[in-house]
């Protein structure tokens, strides 16, 4: 068993009296998609945003490759190794898809505070980009703005930023929420293919029970903020807290 | 030329050639307009070139709203004022107010930068608006320092006055004057030419991306904090500047020249109508407000007087309604070009 690249520990959050994620204590390993599972409001988001930092714990602390990280800004997380695709899509409407990627491919460089140089001098940041549009076959609508492409392009191009920012650990939210069907599995595909590296942990919010199934190599289920199952997909899906906790039935043994 | 530009093009014909003509009326303005009024006009677009692309580098391309402008603008000012007072005249004095303006400049932006970008823009438009006012009830009251209300007069080098004279280029006086012009359009040119080259650096595209979608950029890794703060600074180091060269080329400095809020709504309107997140917009916008505000009054006694016949339309032209006729442009341009004017001639929407 390799070493967990992400860890949460008791991770909590509370918004008034309203306990949102409560007390979750995950490892997470690399080369393992683990889907994070659970009807509406059971804090699926929010502990996402624990993780990657929009919102900060309660209590609790989260470990990316041994590192408290809990402290972090969302930037410095990034810059530790999270990378994290949001629920809504999320992206500069305004700039060119080769820019949105090519501003990935700067941060992970570290190379924004560069005043002097020319954006366009570094080649070798446009070439990665470039590079990351053709493994996700956008290639053709580089010089579009963002806000001129489809939806299903919009969250392609949201899996293609992730692809170029090169994290430990991939986040998704919802990556496939609002495509039609028959753009759906093309972003499966690409999270298939990030599967496929051994060194990526992935972690992934999903509804659709047959993608859960195509991909995942393990579930966790909350409810009401807490963590009710964890396991194989089969296991997970056959129990019976599962079944409850999507049929709304009020959870005696937890 | 790709490279003094940053690789920035006009991307459009016609401004390209409204650039050129720009430029080139600015760069022999002397010779092309004698007359100290022309002179002061020319001037005043130079610096106010640099003082409008300067902002536009926080509002067009960081998004940030601040009303501290003039603020800094006076900073330059008044250091080389305060120097020149102190240590006597003479060029070490000169740069070493336009120096110490620069600093004190960056470092009170960097303080406010830093206390209030973490929070929302708002905020940091209001402590702009707080300390910029604050700072000009200190400038007026601090009159052993500062002249009050009154203003101090600069001694420059006799090399940049009138009184300076060093004989005839082209059937044109040259002067001391016309030197100082040319300190003014070299100095105001690099620093146009250092922008560029920022908002196309790196740094500038983060800045952009900043602009477009902050919550996203701090996701993919930018601490957006930092990048505000460091554009507050350079555009305040590079308005105090600017106002450096403004003290020399006025030979005085008051809150009225440098402090006052019309200048900063005056620079608001400039980047509006030339084009929010364009460089260029700034020498667009700045031409041609400062042209309409220092030749709309006598183009309109022209035409009143023209027109002296007809009813009715000689008392519309009549010089005394040009800051009407002034609104009236603004609002067109800004109905009809919402991008402003650069924004429309590239096309973009």
């Amino acid at each position: 068993m390799p070493q967990p690249s992400l860890v949460t520990r008791d991770l909590t959050v509370r918004f008034g009296g309203h306990v949102a994620v409560d007390r979750v204590s995950c490892a997470f390993t690399p080369g393992e998609l683990t889907a994070i599972v659970g009807p509406n409001g059971a804090g699926k988001t929010t502990y996402f945003n624990l993780i990657s930092g929009q919102i900060r714990a309660t209590s609790g602390r989260v470990e990316l490759m041994g590192r408290d990280i809990t402290g972090l800004a969302p930037s410095a997380r990034t810059e530790a190794g999270l990378g994290r695709a949001f629920q809504l899509t999320n992206l500069f409407p305004r700039l060119t898809v080769l820019e949105n990627v090519r501003l990935v491919v700067q941060a992970r460089e570290r190379r924004g505070f560069n005043l002097w140089s020319m954006a366009m001098g570094h080649r070798d940041l446009i070439a990665e980009a470039e590079a990351v549009l053709e493994r996700v076959r956008l290639t053709h609508l580089a010089d579009q703005t963002v806000s001129a492409l489809s939806h299903g392009d919009q969250r392609k191009l949201e899996v293609a930023a992730m692809i170029a920012l090169k994290p430990k650990v991939f986040m998704f939210d919802e990556p496939t929420a609002g495509m039609s069907v028959e753009e759906a599995p093309v972003i499966l595909d690409l999270i298939a293919m990030i599967k496929a590296d051994p060194e990526a942990t992935v972690l992934l919010v999903e509804h659709k029970m047959d993608v859960i199934r195509s991909l995942a190599d393990r579930i966790i289920v909350l409810h009401n903020g807490a963590l009710v199952a964890d396991g194989k997909p089969a296991e997970v899906m056959a129990s019976e807290v599962v079944q409850e906790a999507y049929l709304g039935k009020e959870l005696t043994d937890v | 030329m790709m490279n003094i530009l940053s690789g920035d093009r006009p991307k459009s014909v016609i401004l390209s050639v409204l650039l050129a003509v720009i430029l080139l009326a600015l760069a022999f303005a002397p010779f092309l307009f004698p007359g100290s009024r022309s002179l002061e006009t020319a001037a005043r677009i130079c610096i106010f070139i640099v003082l409008v692309a300067s902002y536009d580098l926080l509002l067009g391309y960081g998004g940030i709203v601040s009303f501290a402008h003039t603020m800094f603008f006076g900073m330059g000012a008044y250091g080389v004022a305060i120097a020149i007072d102190r240590l006597g005249t003479g060029y070490g004095a000169m740069g070493l107010g336009a120096l110490v303006g620069m600093v004190v400049a960056g470092i009170v932006a960097l303080l406010i930068a830093l206390l209030s970008l973490r929070v929302r823009a708002i905020f940091f438009a209001m402590i702009t608006l707080a300390i910029a006012s604050a700072v000009a009830v200190l400038v007026s009251q601090l009159s052993q320092f500062t002249g009050g209300e009154d203003g101090m007069n600069i001694r420059i080098p006799r090399e940049l006055t009138p009184a300076f004279r060093l004989g005839e280029v082209f059937g044109t006086r040259v002067n001391g004057k016309v030197l100082n012009y040319y300190l003014v359009f070299t100095g105001c040119l690099v620093l146009f030419l250092v922008m560029l080259r920022l908002v196309n650096s790196p740094f500038g595209r983060v800045l952009q991306a900043i602009r477009e979608n902050a919550f996203r950029a701090e996701a993919i890794g930018y601490r957006v904090v930092f990048y505000r703060a460091m554009a507050t600074c350079l555009s305040a180091m590079i308005a105090a500047l600017a106002g450096s060269l403004f003290a020399i080329w006025l030979r005085y400095v008051g809150p009225s020249t440098t402090l006052g809020m019309e200048i900063m709504l005056d620079i608001l309107l400039m980047v509006v109508i030339g084009g929010m997140g364009t460089m260029y917009g700034a020498v667009v916008g700045t031409a041609i407000f400062v042209l309409a505000q220092n030749y709309l009054k006598e183009l309109m006694g022209g035409l009143s007087e023209a027109t002296s016949a007809l009813p009715v339309i000689p008392d519309l032209l009549s010089p005394d309604r040009w800051l009407l006729w002034l609104g009236v442009l603004f609002i067109l341009s800004v109905y009809f070009f919402p991008t402003g004017i650069v924004g429309r001639l590239r096309g973009t929407r």
